[in-house]
């Protein structure tokens, strides 16, 4: 169908206009990252650059942000390894397999209701819960926490990605001796590693985006990088330029996502909304 | 090949007559293996807080030198809770007019742009798209950090163009008044490129000849708009609503970072209000009750959305 040449200016003003309404106000944050303390507050367009919050953000001794990095790689590393593996061997269960009805009613009824409930009505439990038991602040409450967190998104994924397998090549594994096991780890595992691999980016991004766990179940050894933003944010006397590179520095992730992975963004955020 | 099947009883088996039944039982304890992690964390992590939760709810808990007294007040939190309480029920209506405005917004916005831009004549579709999906990818602290800048009252951005007009200055996350406005503004800023985006794909996929069709009707273009497009879109329509819907009852990390629920409970939120009775008041058992209403009263409306959704999807192929 071609379009006449004032529909294709509209849509292209349209796009391009609005594609400026979401760059322009975070370029002009992220600018700061580059700007001396004194140029950010008195609003000057034209500035010298420095790196110097970059240098205080990371190397002084008043801050903790490479910790903060470190953390929230650690958690979103683990969380994520577990995520993945426990989801891809459920989703081939459930997708392939002779489940009872009922439990597969209940684990995934339970998993999309679970996943559309807010988090905060549960991070006072989980609270209580690892205190409780002494591991609050650990590795491993926040690990844990993340990895049920991102659970169902990514199993209901992985469910999709299992399902477009081809049928035939499995009944055919199934004719020749193959258990349901070794049909899984030598057919369905290595044929879905693409998948897998989306669903790894996306698990990923959800755990180091992840903020109200975060700010409820870290102590001050194991606080992530969203929650010292916020710290960052609420200080009385805000360290603009500082924050502005922490900020910069922590949407990388997201950056290499939407370079590499864009295709399965909307999918994975869409997870479970389809049936 | 058929299409990504949901349940395919026996359907990888179709074509084994019979097993010995030292290979059934291992199937059966590979079926109950690969389920097992999963089930353990929801029942763990998910199941069991919710029971404590409503097990907490009865209690008042104090707080003693690291130590904590339980003491059984029955449902004294309830009636707390719908009685004297202010401050929860302002999140209650807050977190409603959010939901509703926003979410409003952002679905007409994303729609018409989507139709304006309609067959993606643009250049630079990957690039688009990038930046589109840009506010959805980063971490939503990150959002709110931007807007708390750029709204500042003294060094913003919104102030300072503002400033350069001759107006202002604005306190837009201070002043009662427009502190709910400015959050909402940001959060149609934040989600409506994803409905965009949603909307945009939902076209595309529309099929071309019912519009061409509908053109050579010498429809108007509001009239095809209104009886050709609208209709087909209404799957991805449902779809991107609910799923907009549920996220902004989810709604904290812009609105603990731009306003805390503050000036006064302008701001208030649901979540927010939990959080706060939790972990800033210590009041255990008095957040467990909020927490087992707002998570019965979302999951009501929830299976209420899903069971017309599919009604609905039932209806539509049952006429087509």
């Amino acid at each position: 169908m071609t379009l006449r040449l004032g529909s294709r200016i509209l849509a292209n003003t349209v796009v391009w206009g609005y594609a400026l309404v979401i760059l322009g106000p975070t370029l002009w944050v992220l600018s700061n990252a580059f700007k001396f303390k004194i140029d950010i507050i008195t609003g000057a367009t034209i500035s010298p650059f420095t790196w110097i919050n970059f240098n205080e953000l990371l190397f002084s001794r008043q801050s903790d942000f490479l910790a903060n990095l470190l953390n929230s790689a650690v958690i979103g590393i683990a969380s994520t390894a577990i995520v993945i593996v426990v989801a891809t061997m459920a989703a081939f269960t459930l997708t392939c397999l002779d489940v009872r009805p009922w439990v597969r009613w209940a684990l995934l009824g339970w998993a999309l209701l679970f996943h559309m409930l807010p988090t905060l009505t549960f991070v006072g439990s989980w609270y209580l819960m690892f205190s409780s038991v002494g591991l609050h602040g650990t590795y491993f409450a926040v690990i844990m926490t993340h990895a049920v967190h991102n659970l169902p998104m990514a199993l209901f994924l992985m469910m999709s990605f299992v399902g477009a397998l081809p049928r035939e090549l499995i009944q055919a594994a199934r004719m020749d001796g193959c258990s349901y096991g070794q049909v899984f780890w030598r057919i369905a595992f290595p044929l879905v590693r693409g998948g897998m691999i989306a669903a790894t980016a996306l698990t990923f991004i959800f755990s180091w985006s992840d903020f109200a766990i975060s700010l409820t179940l870290t102590s001050r050894d194991t606080m992530t990088v969203p929650v010292a933003i916020a710290t960052f944010a609420q200080e009385y006397d805000i360290r603009y330029g500082e924050m502005a590179a922490g900020t910069l520095l922590s949407i990388v992730p997201a950056l290499l996502l939407i370079l590499l992975g864009q295709n399965f963004i909307v999918r994975g955020l869409l997870a479970g909304a389809v049936k | 090949m058929p299409a990504a099947a949901g349940v395919t009883r026996g359907g990888i088996d179709a074509m084994i007559s019979n097993e010995p039944s030292y290979k059934e039982r291992r199937n059966k304890r590979w079926i109950a293996i690969s389920l097992l992690p999963a089930v353990a964390l929801f029942i763990v992590l998910t199941a069991f807080p919710v029971v404590n939760l409503l097990a907490l709810s009865f209690f008042h808990v104090e707080w003693r030198e690291a130590t904590s007294a339980f003491s059984f007040v029955g449902l004294d939190n309830y009636h707390r809770l719908f009685s004297t309480e202010k401050v929860f029920w302002d999140g209650v209506r807050n977190t409603a007019f959010f939901a509703v405005t926003a979410v409003s917004c952002q679905m007409v916005l994303g729609f018409s742009m989507a139709l304006a831009v309609r067959t993606a004549g643009s250049y630079g579709r990957a690039v688009l798209t990038g930046i589109f999906l840009l506010p959805i990818v980063v971490p939503p602290i990150v959002i709110g950090t931007m807007w708390r800048l750029i709204m500042g009252r003294e060094f913003g951005l919104a102030n300072m163009l503002l400033g350069l007009l001759g107006l202002g200055p604005v306190d837009w996350l201070g002043n009662p008044d427009i502190a709910l406005a400015s959050v909402i503004f940001v959060d149609i800023w934040h989600w409506t490129p994803f409905v965009f985006l949603l909307m945009l794909a939902g076209l595309e996929s529309l099929d071309g000849e019912v519009i061409e069709a509908a053109r050579m009707d010498t429809r108007s273009r509001w009239q095809q708009i209104r009886h050709v497009v609208l209709p087909m879109m209404m799957p991805t329509i449902v779809v991107t609503l609910m799923f907009r819907v549920i996220l902004s009852f989810k709604v904290f990390d812009e609105v603990y970072l731009l306003t805390s629920g503050g000036p006064g409970t302008a701001t208030e939120v649901v979540n927010f209000s939990i959080y706060r009775t939790f972990f800033r008041q210590d009041q255990v058992g008095y957040g467990s009750a909020m927490s087992i209403v707002t998570l019965f009263a979302i999951s009501v409306v929830i299976i209420l959305a899903r069971g017309f959704a599919q009604r609905r999807a039932a209806r539509r192929s049952a006429v087509s």
